[in-house]
């Protein structure tokens, strides 16, 4: 394999990481467009514990997810009052003051940048990647996921049922926080450089992307998403500077021809008649 | 030095309300989050600066990047919510999104990355008021939006467009059997606001003298925040709350540092959606939630 294609490869690990952690939230019916923002606290945390507090990546990586999962249901508790577009506002302006954050914060060198981590390599990103689509994977199969999808549908009714609403919302936002921060530490351990600019608005669209484009109910959607944008653009390089255009456009007609994305749970029955996705 | 920042502030303040004024007349009558306003800010600014560099006056400027915009944003609703006007609200959120990548790419490639400068200054001069000095320019931005919001006022309050406009956003199905055409109604609330972004845009490209394909998302998206502190279900929150979101990021930049400008304005906005989901300016509990 050559470093281009590992490069590549690596890239759609950590895209897919982070659709996860979209989509995790996306389940319960809500939009986050501030997950570049948990990413930040990530890629910023484990740098820290692996170049300054000597931790090895692994154990910087958990605690990383640990912490971002607590901010996120500390972050998610209020905000989950807010529904659809406002929440969608809320995260993407939770997102923005995060990067601000980092772009002061001098310690962590402010808008310079961080450096300093050991590069990983590709089969360390998907082995994170293919634990946590898994997981998730295993959760779609559970009973778990019916009260998920209950909350969705119509969380009055979810309430009135005897299910939680709140608890299954924040918790579902705290679990995305993590899985965006594991997508931030391995991002910085991958690039060895990070900067504030690295987790901007535009990183949460790429989150977001991904899951509208590959699938927005299936889980292997997500992986189905990541593969689209990170190859590709690739493919697309003969439009050269067009390709956002190209893919602005691609993302309109995916929504007006198949709303669901890609990869839907018909489509998944066909290809495996006997599974039960 | 408090007063000129204030001046200064409410210059900025005054972009930010038409921009904010462009996303709640969508979101205020359609309950959709239009993300594609933040390019038509940006490339009503580039109509401006094409016209103003083919040394024709500003008045002409402002009305091309009006019209482009508008005409932009007529593309955006037929293309980017007619064909979702069912569907969960996030969808057509995404489509506009699409359509604000597309934007920005054509305008990198076809006006290039770098900042777009103006030449020679349009409105030259500057008046001294006691220890407070505006310029030309400055006075021009704060009237043309004192203009172009009280002519908005006067379409939505006073004229039948207006009338269907506010039916539309009161109960869509009932304004359709009462007559209103509806399809054409959403048209008009799209194009207006792209106007109102449209001329936005060219201010602050005539203020700074400079615009770059990043303008929207620098600007626009923080007039999202401004839109939520002044209330999304009332289209005049954007009226105090621009102004003073503008005076508040201005006064942050002067006494705290310009890092930490983004951070004070978008933690007020999710202070404001916490405390106050309504916005400033909006009324009881009852008149929201059900938008979304």
């Amino acid at each position: 394999m050559s470093v281009y294609d590992a490069g590549l490869l690596s890239d759609i690990g950590i895209l897919l990481l982070g659709a996860l952690s979209v989509y995790i939230i996306l389940a319960t019916g809500q939009l986050s467009l501030g997950n570049a923002g948990f990413m930040g606290i990530g890629a910023y945390l484990t740098s820290w514990l692996t170049v300054v507090a000597g931790l090895p990546i692994t154990a910087a990586l958990i605690v990383a997810a640990l912490v971002s999962g607590a901010i996120g249901v500390a972050v998610g508790f209020p905000a989950l009052r807010l529904k659809g577009i406002y929440l969608a506002m809320a995260t993407l302006g939770f997102g923005e003051m995060v990067r601000s954050f980092f772009q002061n914060f001098s310690a962590m060198g402010g808008s310079e940048g961080f450096h300093g981590m050991h590069h990983v390599s590709t089969g360390y990103i998907w082995t994170w990647a293919a634990i946590v689509l898994v997981l998730i994977m295993l959760i779609e199969a559970s009973p778990i996921w019916l009260e998920i999808r209950a909350v969705r549908d119509d969380e009055t009714a979810a309430g009135l049922v005897g299910l939680n609403p709140t608890e299954i919302k924040v918790g579902a936002f705290g679990c995305g926080a993590a899985v965006a921060a594991i997508a931030g530490g391995l991002f910085a351990h991958h690039h060895v450089y990070i900067e504030p600019g690295n987790f901007s608005f535009e990183r949460s669209i790429d989150f977001v992307l991904a899951v509208i484009l590959g699938g927005s109910t299936v889980a292997p959607g997500a992986l189905a998403g990541a593969v689209i944008l990170v190859v590709l653009p690739e493919y697309l390089r003969f439009l050269a500077d067009w390709r956002f255009a190209a893919f602005g456009a691609l993302l309109i007609g995916m929504l007006l021809v198949r709303r669901q994305g890609l990869l839907d749970r018909a489509l998944l029955r066909f290809a495996w008649p006997r599974s039960r996705a | 030095m408090l007063i000129q920042q204030l001046v200064n502030g409410l210059t900025l303040g005054a972009v930010y309300t038409l921009i904010a004024l462009s996303f709640s007349l969508v979101m205020g009558i359609l309950g959709v989050l239009n993300l594609a306003i933040a390019e038509l800010f940006m490339l009503g600014g580039y109509f401006g600066f094409a016209v103003l560099m083919a040394q024709l006056p500003l008045p002409l400027a402002l009305i091309a990047g009006m019209a482009g915009a508008a005409l932009v944003a007529a593309i955006v609703e037929r293309i980017g919510y007619q064909p979702f006007r069912a569907a969960p609200v996030v969808t057509p959120m995404l489509s506009t999104l699409g359509f604000s990548i597309i934007l920005q790419n054509v305008a990198t490639n076809v006006w290039g990355s770098d900042p777009l400068q103006l030449t020679d200054e349009v409105l030259s001069g500057r008046f001294n008021i006691g220890p407070v000095s505006v310029s030309a320019i400055q006075l021009t931005v704060l009237g043309v939006t004192v203009l172009l919001v009280a002519l908005l006022a006067f379409l939505v309050q006073r004229t039948s467009i207006g009338r269907a406009l506010r039916a539309v956003a009161e109960n869509r199905d009932v304004a359709r059997l009462l007559g209103v055409p509806a399809g054409r109604i959403t048209l008009i609330a799209f194009m207006l606001s792209g106007a109102l972004a449209g001329a936005a845009g060219v201010l602050i490209g005539v203020h700074y003298a400079a615009i770059t394909p990043y303008i929207g998302v620098e600007i626009g998206l923080k007039a999202i925040a401004v839109m939520v502190v002044g209330g999304t279900t009332r289209i005049w929150g954007a009226l105090i709350a621009g102004p003073l979101m503008g005076v508040v990021e201005v006064m942050t930049v002067a006494y705290g540092g310009s890092q930490i400008r983004d951070f004070v304005v978008y933690g007020f906005m999710i202070l404001i959606l916490l405390l106050r989901p309504q916005g400033l300016l909006g009324g009881g509990r009852s008149d929201q939630g059900q938008r979304v």
